[in-house]
């Protein structure tokens, strides 16, 4: 008897860590990974929650065999065993737990160095925590500093790390309810572009309120942040075209603050980028009118209309007109 | 159902004859820790029907990927409201106001609270505080969620109720610094003789934990309110990064307190979990010591983790790194409790009526809370689904599954003791069936929503979403319907249900020895603690039975 009921509790074991590891393999829940960070992204996703759904089958199963096994018979009023405590079990299910989240704790810090290329754990903040200006005075300006000054007087600053030919940096700029992609101070598109294989750096601002550059697809988000600027770096890996949402409550119409990115083939991209640079010399108009002075002051209303009539057909990320 | 139902001689009743409380006086200062309880239960539940109805247009507008039901500016407020009413006017005042406060003095042999005339004060101060809120329906109610995250609460179009919103929060804050400088001192000092720290019921020691929560952390909430305040009314500009200010600081602040509020929502619950499943499973709780510490444990890790909320806000690396390992950490308190009550079912005699369904019905799908919640706290994972449906579906897992749940629970365990009749068990378990489909059909979906990339609090959505969207609107109905037989059946049972026994489930805590409903000061002399709080089992009944004759032999 109790020989067969440590086989069945090994057998049962055996199947719940089986299943476990099919289900964080095989769950289909994440929608493709079009950069580098996102398959790093996926295999630690996957683990945690293989682990997870071990946990789940374990109290669950419990739960159900309780309901069947321990039920009240009918015509049974006596109460159950007077057992209070077991410290050997007690503690096992405290040190397997605590040994499990730590490592979870580990294997997310690597995952997280990895997908973010954090050098600067030890001082400097990440996702610009220093105000732009305190930054530009503090780093050395020699070093493919890129610095640009938007319509609004904002001063667009980011340091690119060493060789930065290998980095292709874009300054975001989001308000309500837009994302514009600034490639250089001629070409702003309201579509994001990026060649595939190439690190791309987003170094983001925003006009009015706070917004967050998220897509799916990469697995990467970060808040974008009036009056301080934050970053973000990928690897696109997969060509297609990938939806970029606003992740952060920006007002009414922040459902329809969507719009595309396309990861193109390197040869794409160039003809691409050639395409953005004659319309951008044809109208030199259309980049300060994409730059809204005081979006604050208008209704949401009166700036989409004219933000619509400015914009012309490029300017397509209105979703919200259809 | 007939055997739960024989009256036992509970020697403590000693004669106190049930008193029933005029209607009128529930709608008075009244200084009775019960009738106060009471009146926090009904008005926090009346909230409840609010923020349900609430979710219900939300949920009618988001069964389309287009805003195309309410206008969207108002699709915002409606969603920032019934977060609002949800948290701040039926989880808190529940567990704490309503459950704390019928139960503490009951549960320690004490008389009332500790600070009774302040106790009528922190409830009456929650009427206004709903009332305000509900008053800014007349003037565009706030829409900028329920955190109402600078710059865009300060440059809201909703500028009146964004005020009114700012008020009421601090009102129903001032009130829970109040009651929780309450609960500590009543627990701490007027236990019953003979009651030490650790043979106190459960509920006490999640009490505890929770009172010390909301106390360290609420002023903080209070304090970002005036600031938020103070730049919408007066043009300061603490959070106006326009005039120098910074609205990440407004983060910091208002997650030091909301979220150690999760845990002020979900501790008691905890307790009222450790409450109802000994009698109604007849086993002794498993690992009292374990539950008990676990619940100071979460107390103490709760006050360090507030930034896991921040991880795409500009955090700087290091405090993204802590604020990850001191996440997960929570994770291990917490598993002690699903693990002790796993252990108190394994083994018992389940009498599988609504408290324990739905004790039961709460630890499964609070575990999937907890489970997701682990994910949540690892900073990569958290990046890719912050602000989205996953995170929507964690925290309707938690406060949902764990503190709805919980509090029908306790409130189908307590409502005999409360009212002096039973609620109906056949309706009760309908109300259980149609709750725990209605809550997975709606929240279960939005785990994939969110992963496959939907945002939150947004009226329109990318239309590859729409049918899991329609899963989740019918499942958010089958809710709305849920609650149509619990409140015919406490309703009807309040009046005319049939009459409860002093101690209908044979339980062992102290308010199962007087009379029910409690006669006013509780016990007519002085209440005698005969045994532990979870001495259940065969073996104790015989020294039980000695030792009750010794003690009504000697007060006599």
């Amino acid at each position: 008897m109790r020989k067969n009921n440590l086989v069945s509790v090994i057998v049962i074991i055996g199947l719940i860590f089986a299943a476990s590891i099919w289900y964080g393999r095989n769950n289909g829940l994440l929608p493709v990974a079009a950069g580098d960070e996102a398959v790093l992204y996926d295999g630690l996703f996957n683990t945690i929650l293989g682990i997870a759904f071990g946990f789940f089958l374990v109290v669950e199963g419990v739960l159900i065999y309780s309901i069947i096994k321990f039920r009240r018979r009918k015509g049974d009023d006596t109460d159950g065993p007077a057992i209070h405590e077991n410290l050997s079990i007690e503690i096992v299910w405290t040190a397997i737990p605590t040994v499990i989240v730590m490592w979870v704790a580990i294997y997310s810090f690597d995952v997280y160095t990895a997908m973010q290329g954090t050098q600067d754990l030890g001082g400097m903040a990440h996702g610009g925590m220093h105000q732009t200006v305190a930054k530009s005075e503090t780093m050395p300006m020699s070093k493919a500093t890129i610095a640009s000054s938007n319509s609004d007087g904002v001063l667009m600053a980011g340091t690119l790390p060493a060789g930065s030919n290998d980095v292709l940096a874009i300054n975001v700029s989001a308000m309500q309810f837009a994302w514009i992609f600034n490639y250089t101070d001629e070409i702003a598109t309201a579509e994001l572009h990026v060649p595939v294989g190439k690190k791309v750096r987003l170094n983001m601002n925003a006009v009015d309120v706070l917004h967050a550059f998220w897509v799916p697809q990469l697995r990467i988000k970060q808040d974008v942040i009036p009056g301080r600027e934050t970053y973000l770096e990928f690897t696109p890996r997969v060509v297609g075209e990938y939806p970029v949402v606003c992740a952060e409550l920006c007002g009414s119409y922040h459902g329809g603050m969507r719009t595309t990115m396309v990861i193109d083939t390197p040869e794409d991209y160039a003809t691409w980028l050639k395409e953005q640079q004659e319309i951008a010399s044809n109208d030199p108009d259309a980049i300060v009118a994409s730059r809204p002075a005081s979006v604050t002051k208008m209704s949401e209303q009166e700036y989409l209309a004219g933000k619509v009539a400015q914009a012309g057909g490029d300017m397509h990320m209105m979703h919200m007109s259809h | 159902m007939t055997q739960t139902l024989i009256p036992t001689q509970s020697s403590g009743a000693m004669g106190a004859e049930p008193q029933k409380t005029l209607w009128w006086e529930f709608f008075t200062f009244s200084v009775d820790h019960k009738i106060i309880g009471i009146q926090y239960l009904v008005t926090s539940f009346v909230f409840y029907l609010v923020g349900g109805l609430l979710a219900s247009i939300v949920r009618a507008e988001l069964a389309t990927p287009d805003s195309d039901l309410v206008d969207p500016a108002f699709y915002n407020s409606l969603f920032t409201m019934h977060g609002t009413v949800m948290i701040f006017l039926w989880i808190v005042p529940a567990v704490t106001g309503g459950f704390g406060n019928y139960l503490i003095p009951l549960m320690i042999g004490a008389r009332d609270m500790a600070f009774p005339r302040l106790n009528a004060i922190a409830f009456w101060l929650t009427i206004p505080a709903g009332m305000l809120l509900m008053s800014s329906f007349f003037f565009g109610p706030a829409s900028t969620g329920w955190t109402a995250y600078p710059p865009l609460s300060i440059l809201t179009n909703e500028h009146v109720g964004q005020v009114i919103w700012i008020g009421s929060i601090l009102l129903v804050g001032t009130s829970s610094i109040l009651a929780a400088v309450n609960f500590i001192v009543t627990i701490w000092s007027m236990r019953m003789p003979g009651m030490d720290l650790f043979s106190m019921p459960l509920f006490c020691w999640a009490m505890m934990a929770t009172s010390v929560l909301a106390l360290l952390a609420t002023p903080v909430l209070a304090g970002a309110m005036v600031l938020l305040g103070f730049d919408l009314l007066i043009g300061t500009n603490f959070f106006n990064p326009t005039g120098g200010g910074d609205p990440v600081v407004y983060q910091h602040l208002f997650w030091f307190y909301s979220h150690p509020a999760v845990y002020v929502m979900v501790l008691p619950v905890f307790g009222i979990i450790s409450e109802v499943l000994p009698p109604h499973s007849r086993k002794p709780i498993f690992g009292y010591k374990a539950i008990a510490y676990s619940s100071m444990m979460i107390c103490f890790l709760g006050l360090f983790v507030w930034a896991h909320h921040m991880f795409t806000s500009g955090t700087p690396d290091w405090l993204r790194v802590f604020f990850m390992v001191v996440t997960l950490l929570v994770s291990v308190p917490t598993g002690i409790k699903v693990f002790s009550w796993v252990a108190t079912l394994w083994g018992g005699k389940l009498r599988l009526e609504s408290p324990l369904l739905f004790a039961m019905g709460f630890i499964s799908t609070f575990l999937i809370g907890g489970l997701s919640g682990v994910m949540l706290g690892s900073t990569p994972i958290d990046i890719h689904v912050h602000d989205t449906y996953f995170v929507v579906a964690h925290f309707h897992y938690v406060l949902f599954g764990g503190s709805v749940f919980g509090i029908y629970a306790g409130l189908y365990h307590w409502f005999p003791k409360m009212t002096g009749r039973m609620l109906n068990e056949f309706w009760g378990k309908v109300h259980f069936v149609l709750t725990f489909i209605g809550m997975h059909l709606t929240f279960g979906p939005m785990h994939i929503l969110g992963l496959q990339g939907m945002p939150r609090r947004v009226a329109q959505y990318d239309p590859q979403f729409a049918p899991i969207n329609v899963i989740c609107t019918i499942g958010a109905f089958v809710l709305a319907i849920s609650t149509v037989p619990f409140v015919i059946n406490a309703v009807y049972s309040w009046f005319k249900g049939e009459q409860a026994p002093d101690n209908p489930w044979n339980a062992l805590t102290m308010e199962w020895t007087t009379s029910s409903p409690p006669i006013p000061h509780n016990w007519v002399g002085e209440p005698v603690l005969l045994t532990g709080p979870y001495d259940y089992g065969e073996e104790y009944k015989e020294a039980r039975k000695e030792a009750a004759i010794a003690a009504s032999q000697a007060l006599t």
